[in-house]
C-alpha cells in the first residue's frame, strides 16, 4: 500500500542529466551513470514538461494521455524514466544517487611511467619540469636511471599487476632518448621477464624527436614501441617556444628525422602532442601540418599547464579562438566518421572512446591507481608529471607504495571530494581534471580545475553531439572504434 | 525499454537490468512500476516450509509432517538432500498430490 500512496504523492522533477540533439533526435546523458539514451517523442515531452515545473504522477499521466498515449503506456514511460533516474521524486524511498566508488587499495598496477632521465637537451620555455612552475626538486638526485633501478621497476610492475594478462611501460623524461641505452636494455629485460610468466607487455615513449637516429627508429619499429612526439606545429610555431639552450628553434632538426620515423615505423600509431600557448593557437593549421604534411596518425592538443600568471599562458581570448578551431576539427571528425573513415584529431577520439564505455570516473585519470611514475632515483609518484617532486612521492621502488600517502592522494582527488563538481553534468568524464594542473594552479591536487569548467562542458557537449549523430547514422563505426581502443 | 534506446555500453547494462526486473521475479522489497501479478519464488517466500525438527530432534512431533516439507524440493528444485528421488527411484511419489497446500497428506514416506 505504501507504494501506491507514495506514487500518488510523488512530485517528479528532472534527474541529473544533460540533454542534447543530434541528427534530428533527442538524447540524454545521465550524470549519475554516464549512460546515454535516445529518447522517443513521449520521453522528450515528459522532460520538457518537467523543465518548466514539478508535476505529480497523476498530472504527468494526464498530460501524456492528452499527448496521445494510452494510460498503460504513460505509466510504462514514467516507469522507464524513473528507473534510469531521468526523472526523480522526493516521495520515493530516498536512495542516495550512486557515487563512483574508489578502486580497492590493492588495485593491480597496469602501467608504469619510467622517467629514465630528468635531463633534457632542449629548453622549451613553458616546460612544467624545468620552467617557472616546476615542482620537481631534482637537486642531488640521480640524473639518469640505472639498470638496477629499471629492472627493479619492471619486477615491481609485474608483481603488482597480478591477474593482468598484459601491462605497459611508458618511457619518459627529461628527453627520453638521452638514455636510449637503458631504454633498449629495459625493453629486452621486460620482454623476457613477461614472456617467462606467459604475459604480454607493451611499450611507448614520449620524445622531442631531436635525438632520433636511423638505429633508434629501427629499434622502435622492430619492437612495436608507440611513439608520441611533443611538438607544436609548423616552423614558425614550433620554434616559438620549443628551443634549445641557446634559444634556437628546433624544427629544422626534427623535420627530417620525423619523416624517416613516420615512413619506417608502421607497427604502432605515431602521435603528435601539441602544447597550446599564447600565439600558438592555430589548431587547424597545426593539425593540417602535422597530419597531412608530416603524416602523423593522430594529433592531440592541450593548453599549457601554468599558474595563471605566465606570459605564455592562453588568455580567455586565446582560449575562445582555440575552442572555435577545435569545433572546426570536430565537425570534420564527424564527417569522417559518417563516411566510416578515421580522423586523426585525438581530442575527439579519446572522448568518444570514453563515451562508448559510459565511463563514470571516481578520479580524473589512473594516476596513483593503475599507473605510477618512477623517477631516475626510483622514487614512486602518481604519474610522470610529479617525478622528482619531494612533495608528492608515493614510496620507492625498493620499498613499494606508501599506502598512507597514496590513500591521501586518492581521497583528495576523488570526484565526490570536489565541491564544485557535485552540480556539474560533465563530471563523469572530467572528475575535476588533472591532479598536476590543479596543484600548479591551486596548490592542491584535489582542487577542481575551475579555470577549465566552461570549456570542458562545451567540449563534452560537442563530443556528445558527435556521438549521438554517429550512433544514429553509422553505429558500426562506434563498435569498430571500441574494438580498436580495446586493443591499443 | 520501449521509450528509451540505449546507445552506449553503460546504457545497455541499465537496459538489461531493467528488462530483468520486468520479466523475472520481483523481490518483495521492490515496488513495481504498476500493479502486476506477483509471483514470488524461493523457499522462504511461498508455502514451502523450512527444514524442521521437533523439540526432540526428530520429526514425529512436528506440527505438520516432514513429507509436506520436502514436497517442493521434490517437484521443482530437486534440492540435493534426502528427498524422494523422482528421477530414478520414485517417479510417482507426488502423483496423488496435485496441490501441495491441499493434498500434502497424500504424500507418503519413501523407504529405500
Amino acid at each position: 500500500m505504501t507504494s501506491m500512496t507514495s506514487m500518488a504523492q510523488a512530485r517528479y522533477r528532472r534527474g541529473e542529466l544533460h540533454e542534447f540533439q543530434a541528427a534530428d533526435q533527442e538524447f540524454i546523458y545521465l550524470v549519475t551513470a554516464g549512460a546515454i539514451f535516445a529518447l522517443d517523442d513521449g520521453a522528450s515531452a515528459v522532460l520538457r514538461s518537467l523543465a518548466e515545473r514539478e508535476m505529480s504522477h497523476a498530472e504527468l499521466v494526464d498530460a501524456l494521455v492528452e499527448h496521445g498515449h494510452d494510460r498503460g503506456d504513460a505509466e510504462e514511460l514514467i516507469g522507464e524514466l524513473r528507473y534510469v533516474r531521468g526523472i526523480v521524486s522526493d516521495a520515493e524511498t530516498p536512495v542516495a544517487a550512486p557515487q563512483p566508488t574508489s578502486p580497492p587499495a590493492d588495485f593491480p598496477l597496469q602501467a608504469l611511467v619510467l622517467n629514465i632521465t630528468n635531463q633534457c637537451n632542449l629548453a622549451c620555455t613553458y616546460c612544467y619540469e624545468f620552467g617557472a612552475d616546476k615542482i620537481a626538486t631534482p637537486d642531488g638526485k640521480p640524473k639518469y636511471m640505472t639498470l638496477e633501478t629499471a629492472t627493479a621497476s619492471v619486477d615491481f610492475l609485474l608483481t603488482q599487476s597480478a591477474g593482468r594478462q598484459a601491462v605497459h611501460i611508458t618511457f619518459f623524461g627529461g628527453e627520453t632518448l638521452m638514455n636510449f641505452k637503458l631504454l633498449r636494455q629495459v625493453v629486452e629485460y621486460a620482454r623476457e621477464k613477461a614472456a617467462s610468466q606467459g604475459r604480454g607487455i607493451g611499450f611507448s615513449l614520449t620524445t622531442n624527436a631531436t635525438l632520433l637516429t636511423d638505429e633508434i627508429i629501427e629499434f622502435l619499429a622492430d619492437n612495436e614501441i608507440g611513439v608520441t612526439v611533443s611538438m607544436d606545429g609548423p616552423p614558425d610555431l614550433q620554434d616559438l617556444r620549443r628551443v634549445d639552450k641557446r634559444g634556437r628553434g628546433t624544427y629544422r632538426i626534427i623535420e627530417p628525422k620525423l619523416r624517416k620515423l613516420i615512413a619506417r615505423h608502421n607497427s604502432r600509431a605515431i602521435t603528435a602532442r601539441v602544447t597550446l600557448t599564447d600565439g600558438v593557437t592555430d589548431v587547424v593549421r597545426i593539425y593540417r601540418h602535422l597530419k597531412d604534411d608530416l603524416g602523423f596518425d593522430e594529433v592531440g592538443f592541450a593548453p599549457v599547464t601554468n599558474n595563471g600568471d605566465q606570459a605564455y599562458a592562453l588568455d580567455d581570448k586565446g582560449m575562445d579562438g582555440v575552442v572555435a578551431e577545435f569545433h572546426t576539427l570536430a565537425d570534420e571528425w564527424l564527417e569522417y566518421a559518417l563516411r566510416g573513415e578515421r580522423h586523426g584529431f585525438s581530442n575527439v577520439s579519446e572522448t568518444i572512446g570514453e563515451l562508448i564505455q559510459g565511463a563514470n570516473k571516481s578520479h580524473p585519470c589512473g594516476a596513483g591507481i593503475g599507473l605510477l611514475g618512477v623517477s631516475p632515483s626510483g622514487d614512486l609518484s602518481p604519474c610522470h608529471r610529479f617525478t622528482d617532486a619531494d612533495t608528492h612521492t608515493l614510496g620507492h621502488i625498493s620499498s613499494g607504495v606508501d599506502t598512507a600517502k597514496r590513500e591521501d592522494f586518492l581521497a583528495r582527488g576523488h570526484v565526490s571530494a570536489k565541491y564544485e563538481c557535485q552540480t556539474c553534468w560533465a563530471r563523469p568524464l572530467c572528475a575535476g581534471g588533472c591532479h598536476h594542473e590543479a596543484f600548479v594552479r591551486y596548490g592542491d591536487t584535489g582542487h577542481a580545475n575551475l579555470h577549465y569548467c566552461d570549456w570542458i562542458r562545451q567540449w563534452t557537449d560537442t563530443c556528445l553531439r558527435i556521438y549521438g549523430a554517429v550512433s544514429a547514422q553509422n553505429p558500426q563505426f562506434l563498435e569498430r572504434l571500441a574494438e580498436r581502443k580495446a586493443l591499443s | 525499454m520501449k521509450h528509451l534506446r540505449p546507445i552506449n555500453r553503460k546504457a545497455e547494462r541499465i537496459d538489461q537490468a531493467a528488462s530483468m526486473t520486468e520479466e523475472d521475479v520481483v523481490a518483495l522489497q521492490q515496488q513495481p512500476d504498476k500493479p502486476k501479478p506477483h509471483v514470488p519464488m524461493g523457499c522462504s517466500l511461498a508455502f514451502f516450509p523450512g527444514w524442521e525438527v521437533d523439540a526432540g530432534g526428530g520429526t514425529a512431533g512436528l506440527c505438520q509432517p516432514v513429507e509436506r516439507d520436502i514436497y517442493d524440493c521434490y517437484v521443482t528444485c530437486f534440492w540435493p538432500v534426502q528427498v524422494a528421488d523422482h528421477v530414478n527411484y520414485s517417479p510417482d511419489w507426488a502423483s496423488n498430490c496435485a496441490i501441495a497446500t491441499k493434498d500434502w497428506r497424500k504424500l507418503d514416506l519413501v523407504f529405500p
